[in-house]
């Protein structure tokens, strides 16, 4: 025991106490559940529900391990994924809309495991069945939006300073942003200093300047640029996640991968459609001016005669397709908008919706409605779709956009953050046009670009067969080690047993999501990290044979071997960091599963043995050595 | 229990000449398969449409493509996962396949590809099925490229830093080696190049250097404790000192790869293939060509010895 200090027996006693007691709750099996919960105005999850839920299941013959009430909902448990589905069917049968019905793994970890914070690691989607999507962001549209609406602030500024002006248009040339064409070089420098002044974020350059022609191009500066994209894949984040959670599924993840994509899984669906429907709907909302809509001459003209108020688009409304014209500019966007939420007007009893926006959002509708009492506002839901054609033999996809006038109402008064839609048909219709108000608005259109559906049947499989693989490669590891080592040998299986429980415990504590990649790069780990014992063993036995004594040889044989187990193992680290950078889910779960693996296997390998062999041979004299 | 004898001294930098020849053959006969075979890039590379379906007996592969074909379905790749009742197909999505939108649809992917293998064989049934654009897979490939490149630099600067430049680029230079063989075996295999598997070829990267740092490391501790450095000599001492260490970890890493091989199932097949070629590949690299081109590189003892203010006398040394 000599060289060997009692902090670091300390520090192995607890190493291994962390490893058990953070990798248990893997040991644990969730059970397939379905939870109902109830919606806004549906009756609250009682035992009057409870029952109802449980007779409903027994008559649809349906076998449920357990149905009982949570908090403020009802949780009921199968015994496999196939009841689960077939008990959700039953549910969502009797319930109706009323209630959210959604899969969920419901944990079994005891309590005392979860206070403190040992929980299990999740299950990615090729372990438990799920849909994943893949969805790229694009963003050429959040630019066209925000430079035509520079252009306009241009003009209206140059109009307001009486600046005489050919045309302030957008260059059709990508990135150089707005074409500002002037009269006379004067006009220029005011125009420019004007620009500059005023928006911050454009960067005003000179361009050439022909005859009687001074151009002057003002583009947004390449910062803004970066804060709009990220503004704008936040946003579609947040979006996606209240679309999901409106689906009602448990632990959806949802997340940035890359520079402008966002990947969905949904553990437990199994039923890509309705999922897609939701997610993959790229509906943007705008409030505009309103300018006239059918019956009203103007607009009927406009729509019969097709020439359009240089200020104004024509569009439809959703259901009655009457024509309707609205301003150019929007006055607030969907992104701009908080929460909305359908209701019954206090004053005149109509169904209506209650809208909350933003502080940008409220500044822009009070000047906007304080100016304009008594005139119109349409709200506008603007889809983009897809359209397929072939051109050259390749797939090629154009996007287009679908825009349809939702809702069409008079201003009674100016408002500001808070204000009310009314006069809308029925409570069903306030309740639609609040669900689509809130669930918002993406603020770019997405494109899914990868989308996967693993059955429940595969998850399972897969579990079994990584299990299987896992225990098949340490009990080989074990045995050889141990025949070819024998007491040393012994040792290092030791520690290998526990460096997978510190490592399934670190992965779990971090909660890295657990796949077959990560279990490949969990079997892996267990191969070579008895390397670093192979090491120590090879320099004992070799300072025997230089004939060290047998503490000299432990001693000299940890002492030599540390200096190329670090150097290995920081290179192998630096492998494992570049998988980790890699975007894809996949490859970095498999990354970050072998990093960890060999930061735990340079404790266990090194020091734990260490301690096991200090422990062993410590005091004793020796004559030989078991290695 | 020793399998090797220890006092092994085969002489392996002797044969130099024909292992650099045999290794430098292998990289362009792995570059020229490379470039005109090519790897056989799965779904997540070439974009399309892949289901996986499961039948009660056992099936064959032919039979699923010709019902396939039968339906109407053109070019499917029809490959067996894992046993005979489990296959994989592979297709480019058809118009019958999208939605309105354009965008594929897989519940309409299913009717399409299940009916005809169901009208074949009743006990056919859908397992999983997926969808993967092109553009993905291209930006996967360069990834791949970039996260093997920041890999090998990452380990040339450590290696520059805790050994010596010529330690560096031997090293970077066997790894290269290693990646490009391993690809080759797997072109020439034509096994499915996909994205478990492109982990896996990094994987070998960092495992192959495992091997090469402990003979180098080797190296220079012999250099620094001999008298008289005679630089081939030392070279072949630490190769054959290291020998069974380097052989031993081999067989266990191997053990593990061959358990996720035969009981991990189809989604790891080709990750533990993978390893497994790279560990032998790396391996024999190892002990035949990364200490070659460490002489030829001129290594000696003066670039190794450590710059220490407590042994002057030590530095000083010839």
């Amino acid at each position: 025991m000599s060289d060997f200090p009692r902090w670091k027996y300390a520090l192995v006693v607890l190493a291994m106490l962390f490893g058990i007691l953070y990798a248990l709750p893997n040991a644990f099996r969730p059970l397939s559940a379905v939870q109902v919960t109830p919606n806004q105005g549906a009756a609250p999850a009682d035992d009057a529900l409870r029952q109802k839920v449980a007779d409903a299941l027994v008559k649809s013959h349906v076998v449920a391990k357990d149905v009982e009430v949570q908090g403020d909902h009802l949780l009921a448990t199968f015994a496999n994924a196939d009841v689960q589905k077939s008990g959700a069917d039953a549910i969502s049968a009797l319930l109706g809309d009323n209630y959210t019905v959604a899969f969920k793994l419901q944990s079994t970890v005891p309590n005392w495991l979860t206070s403190i914070h040992a929980n299990s690691m999740p299950l990615g989607l090729d372990l438990q069945g799920g849909v994943h999507f893949l969805m790229q962001v694009d963003q050429s549209g959040v630019l066209d939006k925000l430079e035509n609406s520079y252009a306009d602030d241009i003009r209206g500024q140059l109009r307001d300073k009486n600046i005489r002006y050919e045309s302030v248009v957008r260059s059709t040339v990508a990135g150089q942003g707005i074409v500002v064409v002037l009269r006379s070089d004067a006009d220029r420098s005011s125009a420019a200093d004007l620009i500059a002044g005023n928006s911050p974020d454009l960067a005003v350059t000179d361009g050439p300047s022909t005859g009687d022609r001074f151009v002057l191009y003002a583009a947004i500066k390449p910062t803004k640029l970066r804060d709009l994209s990220l503004g704008t894949i936040k946003q579609n984040l947040a979006t996606l996640r209240n679309r999901i959670n409106a689906l009602g599924v448990s632990e959806p993840l949802i997340q940035q991968q890359g520079e402008d994509h966002i990947v969905v899984e949904l553990a437990g669906v199994q039923d890509p459609a309705g999922a897609k429907r939701l997610i993959g709907a790229t509906a943007t909302l705008e409030y505009r001016p309103g300018i006239s809509k059918f019956p009203d001459p103007r607009a009927r003209e406009a729509a019969q005669s097709g020439s359009i108020p240089p200020d104004a688009n024509l569009y439809y409304e959703a259901g009655t397709n009457e024509p309707v014209l609205v301003g150019k500019r929007p006055i607030v966007t969907g992104d701009q908008l908080v929460d909305a939420s359908s209701g019954v007007d206090q004053q005149n009893g109509t169904p209506s919706v209650n809208v909350t926006l933003n502080a940008s959002g409220a500044a822009k509708m009070q000047e906007f409605t304080n100016n304009n009492v008594g005139k119109p506002m349409a709200v506008l839901l603007i889809n983009t779709e897809y359209e397929t054609s072939t051109v050259d033999g390749k797939v090629v996809r154009t996007p287009k956009t679908i825009t349809k006038v939702i809702n069409y109402a008079n201003i009674q008064s100016p408002f500001g953050k808070e204000f009310s839609t009314n006069g809308l048909g029925s409570p069903k219709e306030a309740s639609d046009l609040a669900l689509l108000l809130k669930s918002g608005a993406l603020a770019a259109p997405m494109d899914i670009v990868e989308q996967y559906v693993i059955g429940p049947s595969l998850g399972q499989e897969n579990i079994k067969k990584g299990f299987d693989s896992v225990m098949l490669g340490l009990a080989l590891v074990l045995l050889a080690a141990a025949i070819y080592y024998k007491l040393f040998g012994l040792v290092a299986d030791i520690a290998l047993f526990f460096n997978l429980l510190i490592l399934v415990a670190v992965m779990s504590m971090i909660g890295v999501t657990l796949t077959m990649p990560g279990i490949a790069g969990i079997v892996l780990t267990l191969g070579m990290a008895i390397d670093a014992n192979v090491l120590i063993c090879e320099r004992v036995r070799e300072e025997l044979r230089n004939g060290s004594t047998p503490h000299a040889a432990i001693h000299a044989g940890y002492d030599k071997a540390w200096a190329t187990i670090l150097d290995a193992n920081v290179t192998h680290l630096i492998a494992a960091l570049a998988l980790m950078t890699m975007g894809t889910g996949a490859i970095r779960g498999f990354g970050i599963t072998l990093g960890i693996g060999i930061l735990t296997s340079m404790f266990t390998s090194v020091v734990m043995t260490h301690a096991f062999t200090a422990l062993i041979h410590g005091r004793r004299k020796l004559k030989t050595l078991s290695v | 229990m020793e399998i090797f004898n220890h006092n092994s001294n085969i002489h392996f930098l002797r044969i130099r000449v024909y292992s650099i020849a045999i290794a430098v053959v292998l990289m362009l006969a792995s570059v020229a398969l490379l470039a005109t075979k090519g790897l056989t890039y799965g779904l997540d590379f070439t974009g399309g449409v892949s289901l996986v379906v499961d039948y009660a007996q056992p099936v064959q592969t032919g039979d699923v493509r010709d019902a396939l074909e039968k339906g109407g379905i053109v070019d499917p790749v029809v490959q067996s996962v894992g046993g005979t009742r489990e296959v994989s197909v592979r297709i480019q999505p058809d118009k019958a396949m999208l939605d309105a939108k354009g965008q594929v649809d897989l519940d309409k992917v299913a009717s399409v590809v299940m009916q005809p293998l169901k009208a074949a064989r009743a006990d056919a049934s859908l397992k999983s099925r997926s969808s993967v654009s092109a553009a993905v897979g291209a930006e996967l490939k360069s990834d791949g490229m970039l996260a093997a490149v920041f890999v090998m630099l990452g380990i040339m600067a450590y290696l520059w830093i805790r050994f010596e430049r010529r330690f560096a680029i031997a090293a970077v230079a066997t790894e290269i080696h290693d990646t490009l063989v391993t690809l080759g075996i797997l072109a020439l295999t034509g096994r499915e190049f996909d994205m478990t598997v492109l982990a896996s070829v990094l994987a070998v990267i960092g495992y192959s250097i495992n091997d090469k740092v402990v003979v180098f490391d080797r190296i220079r501790e012999l250099f620094r404790l001999a008298r008289k450095a005679e630089p081939e000599e030392i070279l072949n001492r630490s190769i054959n000192s290291t020998l069974s260490r380097t052989i031993i970890t081999s067989l266990f890493t191997g053990i593990t790869m061959a358990a996720l091989f035969f009981f991990g199932g189809p989604a790891v097949h080709g990750f533990a293939i993978t390893m497994l070629i790279g560990i032998v590949v790396g391996t024999l690299s190892s002990i035949f060509v990364a200490s070659p081109i460490l002489l030829w590189l001129g290594v000696s003892k003066k670039d190794l010895m450590p710059v220490t203010r407590e042994n002057p006398e030590l530095a000083r040394r010839p």
